[in-house]
């Protein structure tokens, strides 16, 4: 099942993807269906009880380490960034005047749904909830190289768009045996730049979670978002980016 | 504004920290700064967030991770943010982190560990309180062995902030760390097994920790 967060009438409803349209789940409006462009989406994310943990790779993808002219990495590079910086499908993110490179990353974003700690490569889908897309815009004038990348680069106000849908892991697992296999593509005005796959990751998903929860204890509703392949271009104030990968759609963004 | 009345403080929001930002840790890595990989001193206020896992109450036990035989203590002043993205609270925070060497990559396998954050058990309104005036003293089983002086910042607490506001907006409830000083020799206080952390503030209950674990 695909879940979206959206606001409409005044208030914010949980709702799944019924044959094109949005169907409400919850009272006072279980039933309802209403079109695409009748809401303002929200990150598909229940709200949690204390700060949402964010991680995001580096250099998680052979070529784009490569277009970045960095070896691949031995082990996960990661960053961290505040729940403030998420916004939803269909949102305006801001690109600051007088900007050279400010490019956007295509990324699977995987969504905790089970406490893991010390888990298993072997155990770990059992800890996932869902996939999402992301995109974890980075503007590189204002990278430094001081515990880069920098929040400055990553954990700006608007930046990182998230949805349309959390879809259900057991979906995508049952469809393409596991998340490592999706095609993803970035689309600016119209015209593929960035094209690429789930299973040229150099740390796959399960990797990725063992490695974390080594040391840190992830919480239902803590976000992985799992890198870039190549592929990046400069985007300018106007231009409408999609970011999607197979299975869980496509996330529309417009720079503003 | 409300004044905020807190008897138990526990962080609601996303915890950021600021790196370098005490004059002498500054001066102590200035030789370097232009070397690889940093290339040039820091422009932006380097900074980093303690996740949700980190939380530690005062009084409670932080566990080393087996291999790690100590850590550093990071006492910190740290504003708690209100609706409009100004402080309403002050708190104690220790920032507590795997000794590391470089500050070229995000610190998040040094100070994202299970437990490695102690949050003071009050915050006190801000009304009250000069940041940019006030001394932490630390101490570990009882012997001082640091003084934090805030006067000693690069930058004062509201150029942090102003700083940091050019790309983000602090939501109700995060936390910025104002920073945490080194010692003369540019490392910082220590903590092994067993010892007990507590840091304290003029008007402040002392913030107070043993570190624990089992086993090298």
């Amino acid at each position: 099942m695909k879940h979206a967060r959206i606001a409409w009438a005044g208030a914010i409803h949980e709702a799944v993807e019924s044959e094109g349209e949005l169907l409400l789940t919850r009272s006072p409006w279980a039933g309802k269906r209403l079109k695409f462009d009748e809401v303002v989406w929200l990150p598909p994310l229940a709200p949690t009880p204390q700060a949402r943990t964010i991680l995001a790779l580096g250099l998680n993808y052979a070529d784009h380490a490569k277009e970045l002219a960095f070896k691949a990495p031995e082990e996960p590079l990661v960053f961290v960034k505040g729940e403030a910086s998420l916004i939803g499908h269909k949102a305006l993110t801001k690109r600051p005047e007088g900007v050279t490179y400010m490019h956007y990353e295509c990324e699977l974003a995987v969504v905790i749904g089970r406490t893991a700690k010390n888990v298993k490569k072997e155990n770990a889908y059992d800890h996932v909830a869902g996939y999402t897309v992301a995109n974890d815009y980075a503007i590189r004038d204002y990278l430094e190289n001081w515990y880069r990348p920098n929040l400055k680069v990553k954990n700006r106000d608007t930046c990182t768009p998230i949805g349309p849908w959390r879809v259900d892991a057991q979906d995508i697992h049952a469809q393409f045996g596991s998340p490592m296999n999706l095609a993803l593509q970035t689309i600016v005005n119209g015209k593929i730049t960035q094209s690429g796959h789930t299973r040229d990751m150099i740390f796959d998903v399960p990797t990725l979670i063992e490695y974390f929860s080594q040391f840190m204890t992830l919480q239902p509703g803590d976000l992985i978002l799992t890198g870039t392949p190549d592929g990046v271009v400069d985007c300018q104030v106007g231009d409408q980016i999609v970011t999607e990968i197979q299975g869980l759609g496509a996330l529309i963004n417009t720079l503003a | 504004m409300n004044a905020v009345h807190v008897q138990s403080y526990w962080p609601q929001g996303t915890v950021y920290g600021a790196l370098l930002n005490f004059k002498r840790e500054w001066e102590v890595w200035a030789p370097r700064m232009n070397e690889a990989p940093y290339k040039g001193g820091p422009k932006a206020p380097v900074l980093f967030i303690k996740t949700a896992n980190t939380f530690s109450p005062s009084g409670g036990a932080i566990a080393l991770p087996s291999g790690v035989q100590e850590v550093d203590i990071g006492a910190n002043l740290a504003w708690v943010m209100g609706e409009d993205a100004q402080p309403v609270a002050c708190v104690l925070m220790n920032d507590v982190s795997i000794p590391h060497e470089s500050y070229y990559r995000p610190p998040v396998k040094y100070k994202c560990i299970d437990g490695f954050l102690g949050v003071g058990s009050k915050a006190l309104e801000i009304q009250n309180l000069n940041s940019d005036a006030m001394v932490l003293r630390v101490s570990v089983n009882g012997v001082l062995v640091q003084r934090v002086d805030y006067a000693q910042t690069v930058r004062k607490s509201r150029a942090l902030l102003q700083d940091i506001a050019t790309f983000m907006t602090f939501q109700a409830g995060d936390v910025l760390m104002l920073g945490s000083d080194c010692l003369p020799g540019g490392n910082r206080p220590r903590a092994k097994r067993g010892d007990r952390v507590e840091i304290s503030a003029p008007g402040f209950e002392n913030l107070a920790n043993v570190f624990a674990g089992d086993g090298a």
